[in-house]
């Protein structure tokens, strides 16, 4: 059947006009010639991105950024994998309630996760600084490491792992040359995803955070504080950089890439805001 | 077919680091809600005394309230939205469908913060709407209620959540098995009752999973109402930041978060119970 034009394809046309006005906007103000709001824009500039290139407030936080996503995304992996083999092929008492646990921070608002880990290290005398922040998303993100990694131990071949066993090898060897490889492909998208949503990540790290700001928080202290079309362009630049992370994400996704699967979990990767 | 140490060697260490950086997280909540504060310190004395203030001051019930209704408003506009768009990209793009579909889930990746501000940009009294709306004639003098309003958060809410509940409907239509609509066809079925019978109740179970994320997620949120929604549009999660910020008072705080934390475990857990009898039902 042709498609027709229909009430239905208008409706999809006004939800991404909807869903696209902002981030057009954005890189629209970026090159203003005015740094007041108004509309139309006055005249074009690329003042704002040059002025980008010399604010040291902000290539520090995006730097901070950087150092803490990295760290997440190590001690996410780091947890979220056994975690994951755990719930999938380990037999354990209250199993059930450490899922509900580590799967928590998923859908309960930043804000929750965020003030309890402050009440944490304020009663334990730990200094704010990066560092907890880092922790705070490592922790809050393990979840998305362990629903991604499920899902590509959902879709490998156990027979394999099985046949290595039977065959007398050991279940560290299993791991190294059955498991690990096989699963190489969805550690990998985790890792992606992780990185990228601790990059946005700003309820957790309101609370968690000392005397150095990550990119998200500098934003906001000058969103706070009036119109800045610097925000704008680093917002268009960090689009860029989201679009090529996502254009890679969905590459490696590709091999064993099929519609449902693909829905499937991305309905459970949320930005952790 | 698992030794007892591969068990141990997967189960124990997360274990250990999510006890120790959720749970216990989770247990100072609790406890902090049932603590008082004197002269501007923490005591640990227990006491109901804090509830008791949620529950006999009106405004903590009123923001509440209003929160729920934003949430309310913003689940009900994210599934006008979403489910007639899956339905549009599961059913009628073929070629495109790969497309579109990313094209959904791209937003997702600009920053939260920049998105919402965004709006403030389109929203301001001298911003895009309202300056096109004056150009156009429809109104002589900018509407006021378009920023820092509830209608403000409402709208922002929407656009940032209205992908998520796209994404489990859209996850359900694909489900559904083209030979059954095929089948329906062939029987001589309209269009409508094959979208009453088969079409509307498979794809339930994703609506309420789109349905719970969109509520859950703008109930809880903070930084919306503080960038868009002005004196009027404030949230429970505001009155959380300002009782740990400025007004140093975290055992309330904590008493509004635990009260959120149950709100959200109970609807999450009613909601999965409602989506598993709706596939048993349609099974």
């Amino acid at each position: 059947m042709r498609p027709r034009f229909s009430w239905l394809s208008v409706h999809a046309a006004l939800v991404f006009a909807f869903l696209y006005l902002p981030i057009f906007i954005l890189a629209l103000y970026s090159f203003n010639g005015e740094s007041v709001g108004g509309f139309p824009p006055r005249g074009w500039t690329l003042r704002w991105y040059s002025v980008l290139f010399q604010d040291e407030a902000l290539w520090s936080s995006i730097s901070n950024s950087a150092i803490v996503a990295v760290f997440a995304v190590v001690l996410s992996l780091l947890f979220g994998l056994p975690a994951a083999l755990a719930l999938d092929r380990v037999r354990f008492p209250g199993k059930m309630i450490y899922r509900r646990l580590i799967l928590l921070p998923l859908i309960l608002p930043g804000i929750i996760t965020g003030l309890s880990l402050l009440m944490l290290f304020v009663s334990a005398g730990v200094k704010l600084s990066l560092l907890t922040i880092a922790i705070g998303h490592g922790t809050a993100l393990i979840s998305i490491a362990v629903t991604e990694i499920s899902a590509g131990l959902e879709k490998f071949d156990r027979v394999q792992e099985e046949a290595s066993l039977d065959l007398g090898a050991s279940e560290w060897r299993t791991f190294w040359r059955i498991a690990l490889p096989n699963l190489k492909l969805s550690i990998l998208a985790a890792a992606l995803l992780i990185f990228t949503l601790s990059l946005d990540e700003i309820a957790v790290s309101f609370f968690l955070v000392g005397r150095e700001n990550t990119l998200p928080l500098e934003i906001w202290s000058r969103l706070r504080r009036g119109i800045t079309p610097e925000i704008n362009a680093v917002s268009t630049l960090l689009f860029c950089f989201s679009l090529i992370t996502i254009v890679l994400w969905y590459k490696l996704r590709r091999p064993n890439h099929d519609d449902q699967e693909t829905s499937q979990t991305g309905s459970k990767s949320r930005p952790a805001s | 077919m698992y030794s007892r140490a591969y068990g141990r060697l997967t189960a124990v260490p997360p274990l250990a680091w999510v006890t120790l950086f959720l749970f216990l997280p989770y247990a100072f909540l609790f406890c902090f809600s049932f603590w008082e504060i004197r002269a501007q310190t923490i005591v640990h004395n227990w006491t109901f005394d804090n509830y008791r203030q949620l529950l006999h001051n009106r405004v903590y019930l009123d923001v509440l309230l209003r929160s729920a209704r934003i949430a309310a408003g913003v689940t009900l506009l994210a599934l006008a939205l979403g489910f007639p768009l899956a339905y549009f990209v599961s059913f009628r793009a073929s070629r495109h469908k790969d497309l579109l579909y990313q094209l959904v889930v791209i937003p997702l990746w600009v920053s939260y913060l920049v998105r919402a501000y965004a709006w403030k940009t389109i929203l301001g009294s001298d911003g895009v709407l309202n300056t096109l709306l004056m150009y156009g004639g429809v109104v002589h003098h900018p509407l006021s209620f378009l920023l820092y309003s509830p209608f403000a958060v409402t709208l922002t809410l929407t656009h940032i959540y209205t992908p998520f509940a796209f994404l489990p409907i859209y996850a359900s239509l694909e489900q559904i098995p083209r030979s059954l609509i095929e089948a329906a066809e062939d029987l001589g079925a309209s269009r409508l009752r094959i979208f009453r019978t088969i079409v509307f109740p498979l794809a339930l179970p994703g609506m309420v999973a789109g349905a719970t994320f969109a509520f859950v997620l703008s109930l809880g949120d903070f930084l919306a109402p503080l960038l868009i929604g002005g004196p009027n549009g404030v949230m429970i999660s505001n009155l959380v930041v300002s009782l740990f910020g400025a007004a140093y008072d975290w055992p309330l705080g904590a008493a509004i978060s635990l009260c959120m934390l149950v709100l959200v475990v109970t609807l999450i857990t009613l909601a999965e119970r409602l989506q598993r009898s709706l596939q048993h039902g349609a099974a």
